[in-house]
């Protein structure tokens, strides 16, 4: 087996033992690069010399056995939505195209002090708007299972590089889905934390009240290691929750048995792929068969999801979107006649098409006159939504759904109808609007080998019981154990 | 028709913090351009606004003091719109619900008290401010953020007030509170303490408000009243010519004393106000709001009336001395070392206050303590100087800070009271005026502060009145 094939958590092993040195895995990962890049296109940014240097200093972070963490020599790759000091920071966008930040966001320094390798940054949809990774300024990423099909988005460059091989994992965004939904398409495990439970310190904001990073991994062990350096309250976040961060690892072996398991049934829609139907309902027999107690539940708003969440989302964007105007930093037209031009023709030219379509949704739901029936309408809503996790918590522990309501869809399908593209985030929607922890794994494929997702979702800050839960249905089944070959 | 004005105030106050509202940069005034910024304040991608718990205190002092109900979760939110000065794209500040609400301030004006309704206090960000390119950079302009992030507070008052007097006694009175609470430098030149007008007029005796007019750009006491009385007689014109006021938003023009208008009812800015999701609600515990109002100085409404009651002094006089909270207390502290307050009142609303308009100074920076005018005023007392001497020793002392007792010794200014010595100035007056003289006996008995007046020139004013009166009486008798 080559390194980068490796898990964090194989790979750390190999590093304790002296096996394998920090130097050789970096270099393994970045032939890797070399190798499929040019198809895959996941990456804006490839840092080779920053990553070996970090490995060195892994190296002999592990040589002399100080401070090493599970993450000590690890090759990893961000989404280009956190800032990186030094680092180019785009967020897949012209407008930011040449910015280079001061600082570091959070969790890239929390990632840093652990001692990972930072490989470079992944593509994203501009702004974390997109399904799809089509909305990317640069470059459409493929999916490593088909190369005419889409990795899904907004994450869809690290899900790609991480199915592939150009990083061990990496670090995503979800806002309405942008980890869990690529990690389906992709066949990896992608988790989206309890809102608060990893600081947002410089991630690029799409939707404040929403955004949220996650690992995105080969197997669920990684999840629970990744989330464990990230996670944590940050002063400099104050919506950051103010709760210790337990060791994810313990316990994670624990079994189902006994484990309250609610199917909601506004899940199953009309229009959704039978082949992902199938393989959900049939990983509910396994974990059934395993001894937890599958029951159904109803989370009865699930249908206002979408439309709540477009105005909720894009209102907050279009008010943090304003900053790029082409006065401070990264992109400004040439040669302004005046103030207005300057900022008409920077944004115009700066953002892409979905970016500025939601904009003008946001600022449309949150005018003089709209904003009772739309973004202050959504924000009922949206109680309502939480409300009914809340109920279905009562009875069960976990809930099970599918990820995306279909598996990788083909380059160009969707791009020209928003709508469509907007209802492959159905399933992962409802979470971030409630704010609670979903995790994504592979859990089977279609006929024509493309992998499909199913999705925990937990209570809030309860990331370890839906960890719990996927570690032993990997364990059983094993789909996460298959990999694309190109 | 007889008409009255509608007026309400929207103050900006500044609060002397060290650092910004939402990050540690420091809030100095008059730095290097950009040398008090960061990441936070520049508004750059992916960073986060983190509250300053000592500008919530500041404000919660402003609204305690103004009698404000306080809200023990209110929220910020998001003002959206497009600026250069305005590195987010939108200011932090708070709108459904403030900080506090439903307070009043005291003013007196022409001897009428009246209490002016304050609608909100909120807390919010500034803005940074443009540079206009000169010469060869003409065509730019320049954005310093130094300014960007530092605390304010708005003040809003309820539309209570009718007159520009009020409006300036309302803003006068903001202003005292502000600056006893030492939260506020109240520089209004400087911009540390702006002030905005919603003005409307309306047929006396009319309940209903009429069209209002906001008027902004008025940097100083004066130019808030003669704007409002500018505008106000503007408002009334338009109506007595048969037209209607335009809801618009004006400026104030100090150089042609006008107001001109900015922008209408149609180009005003929709700002798209939605809660802040970056920041969680404002807590105030019950504790905390308890020991910052056990921390509340006397105000100068109280103290002023303390003055009344304890000194027995005038209103006016107590409102005069209670303006400056080191003026207050360099009266008492004068006070106590010399017991005739009328005395030490009319003495610092004269002579002293005289002294430091002159130089445009508080008190606190001159060299004039409260020991050096009770002793100046104990030499008066103790006939050692006469009281017109004093106001020339006063002058020494104030510009010099030496003790009067040495600039009276120094100067030779000891007053003459001894009777022989003034005998024979008595008798060289009355001989070198026998017209006078004459006129006197016969009856002009006013003469004799003529005669006062030649002895007091002859010794430099020295000589004791009493003494010589009673010298010229005997002499003309």
């Amino acid at each position: 087996m080559k390194p980068y094939s490796l898990t964090i958590h194989e790979a750390h092993r190999l590093l304790k033992d002296g096996e394998l040195s920090p130097e050789e895995l970096t270099r393994s990962v970045l032939e890797r690069i070399d190798e499929v890049e040019e198809r895959i296109k996941a990456f804006v940014t490839i840092d080779r010399e920053g990553a070996l240097k970090a490995a060195r200093e892994a190296g002999e972070r592990l040589k002399r056995d100080e401070g090493v963490t599970p993450l000590t020599g690890i090759p990893i790759s961000i989404k280009d939505i956190f800032c990186t000091k030094g680092m180019e920071t785009t967020c897949s966008s012209r407008i930011l195209r040449g910015f280079v930040p001061p600082y570091d966001a959070t969790v890239v320094k929390r990632l840093k002090e652990a001692g990972a390798v930072i490989v470079g940054k992944n593509n994203m949809d501009e702004f974390a708007m997109g399904s799809s990774t089509e909305n990317s300024a640069f470059q459409i990423t493929r999916n490593p299972w088909d190369l005419e099909r889409v990795p899904g988005g907004s994450s869809g460059g690290s899900a790609a590089a991480v199915a592939i091989g150009e990083s061990l994992a990496s670090i995503g965004t979800d806002t309405g889905g942008s980890i869990r939904q690529p990690a389906a398409l992709c066949g990896v495990v992608g988790l989206k934390p309890t809102y608060g439970r990893v600081s947002r310190y410089g991630m690029i904001a799409f939707a404040s009240s929403l955004d949220q990073a996650g690992p995105i991994t080969r197997d669920v062990e990684d999840a629970a290691i990744l989330l464990g350096i990230i996670a944590g309250h940050d002063p400099l976040d104050s919506t950051s929750i103010d709760e210790p961060v337990p060791d994810y690892l313990e316990g994670i072996g624990r079994g189902v048995k006994g484990l309250k398991i609610g199917i909601p049934k506004e899940y199953f829609i009309e229009g959704m792929d039978k082949e992902v139907e199938e393989a959900v309902r049939e990983a509910a027999k396994t974990l059934e068969k395993e001894g937890a107690v599958v029951e159904e539940v109803s989370l009865p708003h699930t249908e206002y999801a979408v439309a709540t969440y477009y105005l909720v989302a894009t209102a907050e964007a279009s008010s943090n979107l304003a900053r790029y105007d082409g006065v401070k930093y990264g992109y400004r037209v040439e040669d302004p006649e005046n103030l207005l031009d300057m900022y008409c023709r920077t944004r115009d030219k700066g953002f892409g098409a979905e970016v500025k379509r939601r904009i003008m949704l946001g600022t449309y739901a949150l005018s003089a006159g709209y904003y009772e029936a739309y973004y202050g309408k959504a924000c009922q809503v949206r109680t309502l939504i939480k409300r009914d996790f809340e109920e279905a918590f009562g009875k069960v522990d976990i809930i099970l759904t599918p990820t995306s309501p279909t598996p990788a869809f083909k380059v160009g399908e969707k791009i020209d109808d928003p709508l469509k593209m907007y209802l492959s985030d159905v399933f992962t929607i409802p979470c971030n609007l409630a704010g609670l922890p979903g995790l994504a794994l592979p859990c089977g494929f279609t006929r024509g080998g493309l992998p499909i997702g199913m999705q925990f979702i937990g209570r809030a800050l309860d990331e370890a019981t839906i960890l719990r839960a996927a570690y032993h249905y990997q364990s059983v089944t094993g789909w996460h154990l298959l990999k694309p070959s190109l | 028709m007889e008409f009255e004005a509608v007026i309400g105030l929207e103050i900006h106050a500044q609060l002397r913090t060290e650092s910004k509202l939402f990050c540690g940069c420091s809030t100095r005034f008059g730095s290097e351009p950009n040398t008090q910024v960061c990441p936070v304040c520049l508004g750059m991608p992916g960073v986060l606004p983190v509250l300053n718990r000592r500008a919530v205190e500041y404000a919660l002092k402003m609204a305690l003091a103004t009698g404000c109900r306080v809200n023990t979760n209110s929220r910020f939110a998001r003002k959206n719109y497009f600026y250069p000065d305005l590195p987010k794209g939108y200011q932090i500040s708070q709108y459904e619900l403030p900080l506090a609400e439903k307070g009043e301030v005291l003013i007196e004006v022409e001897g009428r008290r009246k209490r002016v309704g304050i609608t909100r206090i909120h807390l919010e960000e500034d803005a940074g401010k443009l540079v206009h390119g000169e010469g060869a950079d003409s065509r730019y302009s320049f954005v310093d953020l130094n300014r960007a992030g530092v605390p304010l507070i708005e003040i809003v008052t309820e539309p209570d007030i009718r007159s520009p007097d009020e409006a300036v006694a309302t803003l006068k009175a903001l202003r005292d509170i502000l600056l006893y609470l030492e939260i506020c430098d109240c520089n209004m030149e400087e911009g540390s303490l702006r002030c905005d007008a919603n003005v409307s007029v309306r047929p006396t005796g009319e309940t209903t408000f009429g069209t209002k007019t906001e008027v902004k750009n008025m940097n100083s006491f004066r130019f808030l009243r003669n704007a409002l009385e500018y505008e106000i007689k503007r408002q009334i014109e338009v109506i007595e010519e048969g037209g209607k006021v335009v809801q618009e938003t004006r400026l104030w023009d100090p150089s042609r004393g006008v107001t001109v208008s900015m922008r209408g009812k149609e180009e005003a800015h929709d700002y798209r106000y939605f809660p802040e999701p970056d920041l969680l609600p404002v807590p105030v515990e019950e504790g905390w709001l308890e020991e910052i109002k056990g921390g509340l100085p006397e105000l100068p409404a109280e103290k002023a009336e303390r003055f009344v009651r304890e000194y027995g002094l005038p209103p006016y006089d107590a409102g005069v001395l209670t303006a400056s909270k080191h003026l207050a207390l360099f009266f008492e502290e004068c006070v106590r070392l010399y017991p005739k307050p009328k005395v030490v009142s009319n003495w610092i609303m004269s002579e002293v206050l005289k002294e430091l308009n002159r130089e445009n100074k508080d008190i606190k920076d001159s060299s004039l303590t409260p020991d050096l005018l009770a002793s100046l005023l104990k030499l008066i007392d103790e006939g050692v100087i006469s009281g017109k001497i004093g106001k020339t020793v006063f002058e020494e002392v104030y510009r010099t800070g030496k003790d009067p007792r040495k600039v009276v010794e120094e100067k030779g200014l000891v007053q003459i009271a001894d009777r022989d010595a003034l005998k024979g100035i008595v008798e060289e007056v009355l001989k070198t005026h026998p017209a006078q003289v004459e006129q006197y006996r016969k009856g002009k008995e006013g003469l004799i502060g003529f005669f006062v007046g030649q002895v007091m020139k002859k010794t430099q004013g020295r000589a004791n009145p009493k003494v010589v009166n009673e010298l010229l009486r005997e002499a003309l008798s």
